[in-house]
């Protein structure tokens, strides 16, 4: 017996199976459950009523596309803030920038929900209305870190040859931005974009929070469904927001792998 | 020069607006007010009563729960992540290929899609929820973290070195511990600080899957406070600490790193 655990174990690649088992079972299996609650109904039968009850009814939709709109303001607003902090970043001596990092990476070790009632407050004492503005203003003050700390690292990494050979080669600083770094740092972008368009979607707390329960986002959508038992509609919702995911992944695979492995800090 | 200080002073505002918010907290920890915002004179009661244990009875013990979720969380995703990365390391490139992108749909799904997945995964097979389902819904989002951050390690290490430990009369046992573990060691780590931290901050996994038998985290305690239109006053002064506790080791890690790269250079 113990012979036979030696000898498996002897084989290097044997040492995967317990995590492929893990993985067919929490992460395989809970995704096919989502697919087949979404096509059956109480009862267990199928059914496409969950997913006809998202175009027909409107309140579902409305808050889909209006959490789509959100996510892609929220997103646009973090590149343009995020993307000259990075370039800024990158420039700078790298003790320094790798300390500045870890400055803006900081505030995100705090309980979010803390730190957002924390900025309700702050609204508050400067009289400052909540609603749609304090939302977008809540959500670019959550993600922004998530849009800088990529394009700040592949910034980082240009080779820095490629700017002198454009130098050389009498381009001005404009067109050496725009012809060498700007392109260059695409996969930093697209990588802050993936780490903060969907998780605004699906965020919910920080939008009843900061519009005092007057704006849902999609993502309490979901959730009230499934508190309410609802979970066959539920998970048809769920089901709608895979089919984005799948999308926006599909745009770019390779650059998730990279995000998430450099995603570690230390 | 202007550049400069330009480029110094966007910068500068941008922390500005970024810190605001945790400076409210900071600065109203050192009043004694119920509601955030509102001034009441300087007092530390709030951190007396933290240290003296005044604080509610179930604060405690979800700040406790936190910790022990994501120790056990953070110690089972490092275990089972780098003996899956050692695995991957050397499976043929197709399984290898395979296994590596269901690895990473955890990262890829939003919370709530991982947090439903879960929840119907549990109510389907009838499991009760609580400390189990939550830990377990916890190595379940932590885990591919851990695989990516060893990962590299192994590529980037000399494989010839455990077949050589091998033919030298090593077991299997002996080789991994001597040979593998040293070398694997700082993804390791860093595997397991990044999966404690997504543990302890993680607050959509944790409330579809803690069930209704009042088990408590800190975030699904601060989410029911917020519900109910306020924060336990002691909340300011945990979380100031917490912060101040995390910009020192921050500093210190960072400090520590950069001595290590002046003297590796001046080796060299």
């Amino acid at each position: 017996m113990q012979n036979q655990l030696l000898s498996f174990l002897g084989r290097r690649r044997n040492w995967a199976i317990p995590y492929a088992l893990f993985l067919v079972f929490f992460v395989l299996v809970p995704m096919t459950l989502i697919v087949y609650y979404a096509f059956t109904n109480q009862d267990g039968q199928f059914t496409f009523a969950n997913i006809q009850k998202f175009w027909i009814h409107p309140e579902a939709m409305n808050t889909f596309i209006y959490s789509v709109v959100v996510a892609m303001i929220t997103t646009v607003i973090c590149i343009l803030i995020g993307y000259p902090a990075a370039y800024i970043l990158s420039k700078m001596e790298a003790r320094t920038a790798k300390l500045l990092v870890i400055l803006f990476i900081l505030p995100m070790w705090i309980n979010f929900l803390i730190r957002t009632l924390a900025t309700v407050a702050l609204f508050d004492f400067f009289k400052i209305p909540l609603g749609e503005g304090a939302l977008i203003f809540g959500m670019v003050y959550n993600f922004l870190p998530f849009m800088i700390y990529p394009i700040y690292n592949i910034l980082q990494k240009t080779d820095k040859s490629l700017i002198e050979a454009a130098q050389d080669l009498g381009a001005n600083p404009r067109q050496v931005f725009l012809k060498t770094e700007l392109p260059l740092s695409v996969p930093g972008i697209i990588s802050g974009v993936i780490m903060v368009f969907m998780p605004v979607i699906s965020t919910f707390a920080i939008a009843e929070l900061l519009t005092i329960n007057n704006i849902k986002l999609f993502g309490t959508t979901l959730q009230e469904n499934i508190y309410n038992g609802t979970w066959n509609y539920g998970a048809a919702l769920s089901l709608i927001m895979l089919l984005l995911i799948g999308l926006t992944a599909l745009l770019n695979r390779d650059e998730n792998t990279k995000a998430a492995e450099e995603g570690n800090l230390l | 020069m202007k550049k400069r200080i330009l480029s110094s002073s966007y910068l500068g505002l941008l922390l500005v607006l970024l810190y605001a918010p945790i400076l409210i907290i900071i600065i109203f920890s050192f009043t004694e007010a119920k509601v955030l915002g509102n001034w009441t004179g300087f007092s530390l009661k709030l951190y007396a009563s933290i240290f003296k244990g005044g604080i509610h009875h179930s604060l405690t013990s979800a700040l406790w729960n936190t910790l022990i979720i994501g120790l056990i969380a953070a110690f089972s995703a490092t275990l089972l992540g780098t003996m899956a990365a050692i695995g991957i390391h050397n499976l043929q490139h197709r399984s290898q290929q395979a296994i590596k992108m269901v690895n990473t749909i955890p990262i890829l799904n939003p919370d709530i899609i991982t947090a439903i997945s879960m929840f119907l995964l549990f109510v389907s097979l009838g499991i009760s929820q609580g400390y189990t389902t939550v830990i377990l819904a916890h190595i379940t989002f932590c885990t591919p973290y851990v695989v990516l951050s060893v990962l590299p390690r192994l590529r980037r290490m000399n494989t010839n070195l455990y077949e050589a430990a091998l033919d030298l009369g090593a077991t299997p046992f002996v080789a991994v511990r001597k040979i593998l573990i040293p070398e694997l060691k700082p993804g390791m780590i860093s595997g397991f600080i990044l999966a404690f931290t997504l543990s302890i901050d993680d607050f959509v996994v944790t409330l579809f899957t803690i069930g209704n038998e009042g088990l408590e985290t800190l975030s699904t305690y601060i989410y029911a406070d917020a519900r109910r239109g306020g924060l336990t006053p002691e909340l300011r002064p945990l979380s100031a600490i917490i912060f101040i506790v995390v910009l020192l080791l921050l500093l210190v890690i960072n400090r520590r790193s950069a001595q290590k790269n002046i003297t590796y250079n001046s080796n060299n």
